[in-house]
């Protein structure tokens, strides 16, 4: 019975603990930001591994989402009668709540998880220690950049997917089923506010997205097992943590813009 | 890793295209230009029942869009509902006895304000309020007339 609690009693302190550590882990970060800024080449690599190398993926699935809610509006729409009215529900699901999420969700499997192991194994090999060795701060050198260039490839991203997306509903909408072209850009105008839908549904969304699957993806490869063992589940636990936190977070973000 | 001309390349395309994607939300998807009608002038009309109508919804003459609603509020003095719109500059020469009325587009969609002009020749200018409205169509309220007058009717005609 005392095993029972025990148990609990552990795995909640290791809760707060990683939680504690995370959080010093941010502080850190945010503390050493400005070397990013004198040295750009290393966030300009990161971006490169981050940003342009998640673009195939991102733009893909774009345009899946897109084509796949032009022909679902369709279908629902017609029925009503109202199928011009299919860009406004195309452009309002993207911009306001999929695009943002569905980035950061394959952000999170694209990106997230390589830099987790890629930092993971940094540890393993203990290259970060030779880091540290040489003087130089692993936190500033490795993770520092990398915060950055998440942060700032997320938006870019979010904001692809769903151009992207409204494209492929275009394209499913107006050229396959054959809505009205002039009624289909008109009503999405006219639903769409740009500071109410396009700032803070894709960008205040996806920066906050962006900011949280860097951070914990960031964590867990830094303060990964440095074995074999440790790097993939370190990995798995980027994957996992950082997609229920997007979803989570999106629910929260959602309740404070959209009432 | 050393830094590529190909990455250099890559990183620069990427933050192009994504700066374009979000002009593309920004002009196309959400019209910047609709919103942006800070010039123009300001009417007021007063209404029984504005029904659904809110700010930013369309002001239309002849079903084309000339200004927005920028205020919708209570007048206590008058016990009526008063609209007041912003139409834009370039429609100045509106007559001064133009009615307006609330009309919804299509059986569900959303309601806008219509105005249809009259025949003087001193025109609107900021400030006025429209002498001339007619209030939003409640359906519920159309549809218990219309049981009303059937039951009406229908008990009269038992009527022997």
């Amino acid at each position: 019975m005392t095993e029972l609690f025990a148990r609990i009693g552990r795995s909640s302190l290791s809760i707060f603990e990683r939680l504690g550590n995370g959080t010093l882990f941010l502080f850190q970060i945010l503390m050493g930001l400005g070397f990013g800024f004198k040295r750009p080449t290393l966030v300009l690599l990161q971006i490169w591994a981050v940003g342009v190398r998640s673009l195939s993926i991102i733009m893909v699935s774009g345009a899946f989402v897109g084509m796949v809610l032009g022909l679902q509006g369709y279908n629902t729409l017609v029925t009503y009668g109202s199928e011009e009215s299919l860009g406004a529900l195309v452009a309002l699901s993207l911009i306001r709540e999929l695009g943002p999420v569905l980035t950061a969700l394959l952000f999170a499997g694209r990106a997230g998880s390589a830099l987790t192991a890629e930092i993971g194994l940094m540890k393993a090999t203990e290259q970060l220690a030779a880091l540290e060795m040489m003087g130089v701060d692993p936190l500033q050198r490795i993770v520092v950049p990398r915060f950055i260039a998440g942060l700032f490839a997320m938006p870019l991203l979010a904001a692809i997917f769903t151009a992207i997306g409204i494209l492929g509903g275009y394209f499913c909408g107006v050229g396959l089923l054959g809505v009205d072209a002039g009624a289909f850009w008109s009503l999405m105008q006219q639903h769409i506010d740009l500071i109410d839908d396009v700032m803070q549904g894709v960008v205040i969304k996806s920066i906050a997205f962006g900011f949280v699957v860097t951070w914990i993806a960031l964590y867990e490869g830094y303060a990964s097992l440095p074995t074999s063992e440790g790097v993939s589940q370190a990995t798995t636990r980027t994957v996992v943590n950082a997609s229920l936190a997007v979803l989570a977070l999106d629910f929260v973000l959602t309740g404070l813009m959209f009432h | 890793m050393k830094i590529t001309r190909t990455m250099e390349v890559g990183v620069g395309l990427f933050v192009s295209l994504g700066l374009a994607a979000l002009l593309m939300l920004a002009l196309k998807v959400a019209n910047i230009s609709a919103m942006a009608v800070t010039e123009g002038y300001l009417v007021t009309a007063h209404f029984d029942n504005i029904g659904k109508l809110g700010i930013r919804s369309p002001v239309k003459m002849s079903g084309v869009v000339v200004g927005r609603v920028t205020r919708v509020d209570y007048d206590v003095d008058r016990g009526q509902a008063v609209v007041e719109m912003r139409i834009e500059k370039r429609f100045s020469h509106i007559p001064r006895d133009t009615s307006a009325s609330i009309y919804t587009a299509g059986l569900l969609g959303e309601q806008y304000l219509s105005l249809d002009p009259g025949g003087e020749e001193t025109f609107l200018k900021q400030g006025d309020d429209l002498p001339l409205t007619q209030s939003a169509v409640i359906l519920e309220r159309t549809i218990q007339q219309f049981l009303y007058s059937k039951t009406v009717q229908g008990n009269g005609k038992k009527k022997p």
